[in-house]
């Protein structure tokens, strides 16, 4: 049956991965994901949950034992954060080149040096290009249905690409609110078992995976990733819509979600968590007789461009919030995503609350004031101490 | 929205304190957050953690700066930090100490939770006395709910125990 319990992000994901009856997981703890393998090394261990939990010792052994496991045939799962997901870099490309339906939570932290445990989006956007699908969840309650809609999305046929669903660090994954759990057999249902028809390991049917790709071929197999990441969108909202329909949830089209866009001539764009903190500006605002816009960035790869340029066909001030920095561009990720697919408008990239620190409401205010009246494109950094 | 903020000491359990609460307003029919201070979490130094308390769905996610409530788990800290920092005109704040009176500048409820907690639970932890000293003096959620939230989170006997500490503290803050 549904319940609701007030939980923690990290506890949210690991309730997701149960009922998506994961078989493997393989994982090295790190702040602030490590509450979510603990839960489920514990819900194995009391016998809740029937998965076998391999004790490996780092993050690039832990995505080496996924990718040996999925290999086989079998559902898996890991998780990370900023070094720990820096570390499995080329085993990422390794999991979507052998095309692994393996699921990865990241808890979005800043990378080192200086140490920095708390949130921001570096460590995942610096894997943009690695063949995994992002999805950006902007609460617990959408952390728990991504799990579950990742298995869906990734073991699809169209697809068979490894899913990486990014959670903002100690915002979410150390913050209580109420979650609605689904029933267990549903989502059993749901999902079903995996069982795998492209090519797998099997000592009765041996084969090779992951061999040398020669030049005759090597190029080929970029090709199909890239195609394989483009079909992705149509099955994301799918799956989005297959979702609503049996646990009444959905997440704007499962590519991006617009709010109050209706009218509005200034929009953010923007990924996680802060998507909230703007709503409530957004709502703070319209009392006040002003409508500004909100188009949240839910999948950062498959990139739903065809999305963008139609929401945001009637802006005129868009701003896009990046959690993220390329050094020596003085811009983030998404802003020059936005860029690139809309050329014609003025758009105001707004780099924030890196490593942690707060995005708060007056912030967006700072940024909304200096969006309308800015003439030209311009990067600005928001909350910077003088 | 009501927004609290809790100040204790590594160690202390304020962060669970935070979350309780948070449960408990759940148990009333509230929306919740509980969370703690983004910080490095060190037994023994100052720490802050937060509830947030509405009828809406809670949106908001940024930190608490101006909390229309203030619980003080350990009265050393009165020295320490200033614990009415951002406390909107109008808060109060519930202190754990011997003292009777104390004069913050806000309306200022005084409770000895230590010696509650010694006497009940045998262990100065008084996160659980906090709570329903709070519940007790401002009946912002039900005591049932509170009850219920700490049974949750404690097993067994320390659970009862947790549940009649917090009663204890409920109902002296409750005559008043």
């Amino acid at each position: 049956m549904e319940r609701v319990d007030v939980i923690t992000g990290t506890t949210a994901a690991a309730i997701g991965v149960k009922l998506s009856n994961v078989e493997v997981i393989a994982a090295y703890p790190i702040t602030p994901q490590s509450e979510c393998v603990e839960m489920l090394a514990k819900f194995i261990a009391d016998g809740e949950f029937d998965a076998e939990y391999i004790k490996v010792e780092s993050e690039h052994s832990a995505m080496a034992a996924c990718i040996g496991a999925s290999a086989t045939g079998v559902r898996t799962f890991t998780a990370t954060a900023a070094q720990g997901l820096a570390l499995m870099h080329e085993m990422l490309y390794i999991a979507s080149g052998m095309r692994l339906p393996i699921v990865m939570l990241n808890t979005n932290r800043a990378l080192s040096a200086p140490i920095n445990i708390w949130c921001d989006h570096q460590d995942s956007v610096t894997e943009r290009d690695t063949g995994w699908i992002q999805i950006y969840a902007q609460n617990n309650q959408e952390t728990l249905d991504s799990i579950i809609q990742a298995y869906k999305i990734a073991e699809d046929e169209d697809v068979l690409l490894p899913v990486m669903v990014c959670i903002d660090g100690f915002i979410l994954t150390h913050t209580v609110e109420p979650v609605y759990i689904p029933d267990e057999r549903k989502v059993r249902d749901y999902l079903g078992i995996y069982e795998p028809k492209h090519a797998y390991l099997d000592p009765d049917r041996p084969i090779t995976q992951g061999p040398v790709g020669v030049p005759e071929c090597y190029m080929e197999t970029r090709k199909q990733i890239n195609d394989a990441i483009e079909r992705a969108k149509e099955v994301i909202k799918r799956v989005n819509e297959e979702y609503y329909q049996l646990f009444n949830r959905r997440y704007g089209n499962g590519l991006v979600e617009g709010y109050n866009l209706e009218n509005a001539d200034t929009v953010l764009v923007a990924m996680g968590s802060v998507c909230e903190t703007i709503r409530y500006v957004i709502d703070r605002l319209k009392k006040k007789g002003k409508n500004i816009g909100l188009l949240r960035i839910r999948t950062f790869r498959p990139f739903p461009k065809e999305e963008i340029k139609e929401m945001l066909e009637g802006a005129e001030n868009i701003g896009v919030l990046d959690r993220n920095i390329s050094f020596g561009l003085n811009m983030g990720a998404l802003g020059t995503e936005i860029m690139a697919t809309l050329r014609d408008k003025k758009i105001c990239n707004y780099i924030v609350g890196l490593g942690g620190r707060d995005i708060t409401p007056r912030n967006i205010e700072e940024i909304v004031k200096h969006l309308e009246e800015s003439k030209d494109v311009e990067t600005k950094w928001i909350g910077l101490k003088e | 929205m009501i927004e609290i903020r809790f100040h204790g000491r590594g160690g202390q359990g304020a962060v669970t304190a935070a979350k309780i609460l948070a449960k408990a307003a759940f148990y009333d029919g509230k929306y919740c957050q509980g969370f703690p201070f983004f910080g490095v979490e060190r037994r023994g130094a100052p720490v802050m953690a937060f509830t947030r308390i509405d009828d809406k769905r809670i949106l908001i996610r940024s930190q608490v700066y101006n909390p229309d409530y203030v619980i003080v788990l350990d009265p050393t800290l009165l020295d320490a930090v200033n614990v009415v920092k951002g406390l909107k005109e109008g808060g109060a704040v519930i202190v754990n100490t011997t003292k009777e009176e104390l004069d913050l500048g806000f309306k200022t409820y005084t409770i000895d939770a230590t010696g509650i907690a010694l006497d009940i639970l045998g262990v100065p932890i008084v996160n659980t006395t906090m709570l329903g000293a709070f519940v007790g003096a401002t009946k912002l959620i039900s005591f049932d709910s509170l009850r219920r939230a700490i049974l949750d989170t404690f097993k067994g006997k320390l659970g009862e125990k947790n549940a009649k500490a917090a009663e204890v503290a409920y109902s002296i803050l409750s005559e008043n």
